[in-house]
């Protein structure tokens, strides 16, 4: 065994996902078969280019999904708790208190019209029933905790006075004013520049450390996720293609995709360029076959990956050695370092990418 | 530009304004009893002792216009507060609810606006007895469409932003959603309409007490002194013009103090 015992219940569980989008032309899944399991106090990462529905992924977590999207099979478990597949209330009361949420653009995720200390003592005043002096109390000792200078000052400004860094450390102080026990941070560095994310970074770290906060960190930018977490799991068009550690998705990437982003990870040499350079793009919704959805990128595509659907393997980690797995759950078992390849499934038919 | 939109807001403001001190005199001074009558000086023209003249009744004109602006001041505020009401109410729960909720209720009000205005104002006071509280229903039924459209633009719009969706992510509640972070920004595009709502209610009921079917004698009204006046067009013609004079600068006022406020926001969006 590799990493965690297995008595304690994983903090989340995702299980055989899938997200319908109902449009006039009929459903399309977005999401698709995803098993992902996040313990108590652990940072995982969701990569993938846009369109790969890492964020549908992070907003289903919440029920926040748009009307026309809906959980059509699958569950989602937190503390070994169902969540429920929608209904606002039975929602309410986890969001914010117990899984919080970051946003991407910290100007917009923040009321122009109201002050950031009413802002601030929203959450606590709703959830843990501060009163208002509590909460602002509460809301000064959460800006020292960020960072934020002159914290009781802050408090009667608004959202425009401030800078893109320091909303967001206003948001992730906002995220963190109820303890909650997992944060999902969707892009949270990507609207800064990049000095910026660097600090917003330490920042997450320390509150992993000090607080115990378990993260689901979601970015398209592979160099913000190695930097954080223990786990990461690739997503391309809908489905999670790889899953393992840090060290095993960077030493040893085993899906052609994994490797393509690898190599996309600017190096000081080539600062700032493209970031993705996988030629092509996601298949749209209605353009994913039967087949591997990667097939149109893939340099070791052949008529095998068209015609039928890869299965996922496990190549390393708790399952044991490599083998092809039944799909469901080898994604999710913890420690284990899976692939949804066919290449994988021929074991060590794939060469190992260089850097 | 910039200065010129202001001109609009301020021209608008200005008259506005003045036509709210006119009003608020009139509720503790009038220059002679509104319909204090004096048929030795009837049909007196504009001079010193009666500065807009008097009418065939030897009324003095200034008195009733100045009494008037109580009737188009109440009929404009009054029916704006029933259209905004109901246009809330409608349009709020079209745009936050949306799909079917929002399909319903707007076909409702599609067809309510596809009726001709006056025609349904028509309708409705003939349908009840004419009087100043029926002209006021009659006017506001009439901007429920308006506004119901305006605010379910607006919650459109507002719902979809990434606040409120970090709102909602943090766990508040509708009521929160609804009247802390959707209603303080469509309160601009609220106001503009209530201001053209109020213009357009000023004339309506002008309209209505022209044609005998709004607000009954002996309340003043600038529509029905229009509709009096008429006979003595060419022995009297300030008779006409003094509440011919007033609808237009009222209705003026508050067509450039809504469209003020319209630019003004533009320009800060
Ligand atoms: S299954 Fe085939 S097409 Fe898909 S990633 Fe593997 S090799 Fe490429």
């Amino acid at each position: 065994m590799l990493s965690a015992p297995t008595e304690a219940p994983p903090l989340l569980d995702i299980r055989d996902l899938r997200v319908e989008l109902t449009t006039a032309r009929g459903r399309w899944p977005v999401l698709e078969g995803i098993d992902l399991r996040v313990e108590p106090g652990e940072t995982v990462g969701i990569v993938g280019e846009s369109g790969c529905g890492k964020s549908v992924l992070s907003l289903s977590l919440l029920g926040l999904l748009p009307p026309a999207m809906r959980i059509s099979e699958g569950e989602i478990r937190y503390e070994a708790g169902r969540l429920p597949r929608e209904g606002e209330e039975a929602f309410r009361r986890i969001r914010g208190r117990e899984i919080a949420m970051i946003f991407q653009d910290p100007m917009s995720s923040l009321n122009p019209a109201l002050t950031i200390g009413e802002q601030a003592t929203e959450m606590t005043r709703l959830h843990l029933k501060l009163t208002k002096r509590e909460a602002r109390e509460h809301a000064v000792s959460l800006f020292r905790k960020v960072g934020l200078p002159r914290p009781e000052a802050l408090l009667k400004e608004y959202p425009h006075q401030l800078s893109g860094g320091m909303l967001q450390r206003v948001m992730i102080a906002i995220a963190l004013s109820c303890a909650p026990k997992l944060l999902i941070a969707d892009e949270p560095t990507t609207a800064l520049d990049v000095t910026i994310q660097a600090q917003i970074l330490e920042l997450l770290k320390t509150i992993r450390e000090e607080d115990g906060t378990a993260i689901l960190l979601v970015s398209h930018d592979l160099g913000v996720i190695a930097d954080m977490c223990d786990r990461i799991a690739v997503m391309y068009a809908g489905q999670v293609v790889e899953v393992g550690t840090a060290e095993e998705l960077f030493d040893s990437p085993r899906h052609p995709y994994t490797q393509g982003l690898l190599q996309a990870v600017p190096t000081p040499a080539k600062k700032r360029e493209k970031l993705l350079s996988i030629p092509g793009t996601v298949p749209a919704l209605h353009e994913r076959g039967a087949g591997c959805r990667f097939h149109s990128r893939c340099a070791y595509a052949t008529e095998r990956c068209l015609l039928s659907a890869p299965p996922v393997v496990r190549v390393s980690g708790a399952g044991g050695g490599a083998g092809a797995g039944t799909g469901a759950g080898a994604l999710a078992a913890t420690g284990a370092h899976a692939v949804r390849c066919w290449l994988a499934a021929e074991e060590g038919g794939l060469p190992h990418a260089a850097g | 530009m910039n200065s010129g939109k202001k001109i609009t807001l301020w021209i608008g403001l200005t008259l506005v304004a003045l036509l709210f001190v006119l009003m608020a005199v009139s509720l503790f001074y009038v220059p002679y009893g509104a319909n204090e009558m004096n048929i030795a000086g009837r049909l007196q023209a504009p001079g010193a002792a009666h500065w807009l003249g008097t009418d065939n009744f030897g009324r003095d004109i200034l008195s009733r216009i100045m009494e008037g602006t109580q009737t188009a001041f109440s009929v404009g505020f009054f029916s704006v507060c029933i259209g905004l009401a109901g246009g809330f109410l409608l349009g709020a729960a079209a745009g936050y609810l949306g799909r079917w909720a929002d399909e319903l209720l707007m076909r409702a009000v599609d067809a309510l606006m596809a009726f001709p205005g006056i025609l349904l104002a028509l309708i409705l006071v003939t349908i009840f007895k004419p009087s100043l509280g029926q002209t006021i229903i009659a006017i506001g039924i009439l901007f429920i469409p308006s506004f119901a459209r305006v605010i379910r633009g607006g919650f459109l719009q507002t719902k979809e932003a990434d606040f409120v969706k970090a709102a909602r992510g943090m766990g508040a509640g509708h009521a929160a959603l609804i009247f802390r972070h959707i209603v303080p920004h469509i309160l601009s595009s609220v106001i503009v309409t209530a201001s053209l709502c109020f213009s357009a209610a000023i004339l309506v009921e002008a309209a209505l007490s022209y044609l005998g079917l709004g607000v009954q004698p002996p309340d003043p009204s600038w529509g029905r002194m229009l509709n009096e006046s008429q006979a003595y067009m060419s022995k009297a013609p300030w008779y006409a013009l003094a509440p011919g004079l007033f609808i237009t600068l009222t209705v003026l006022g508050f067509n450039l103090l809504g469209d003020g406020i319209r630019d003004l926001r533009d320009r800060r969006a």
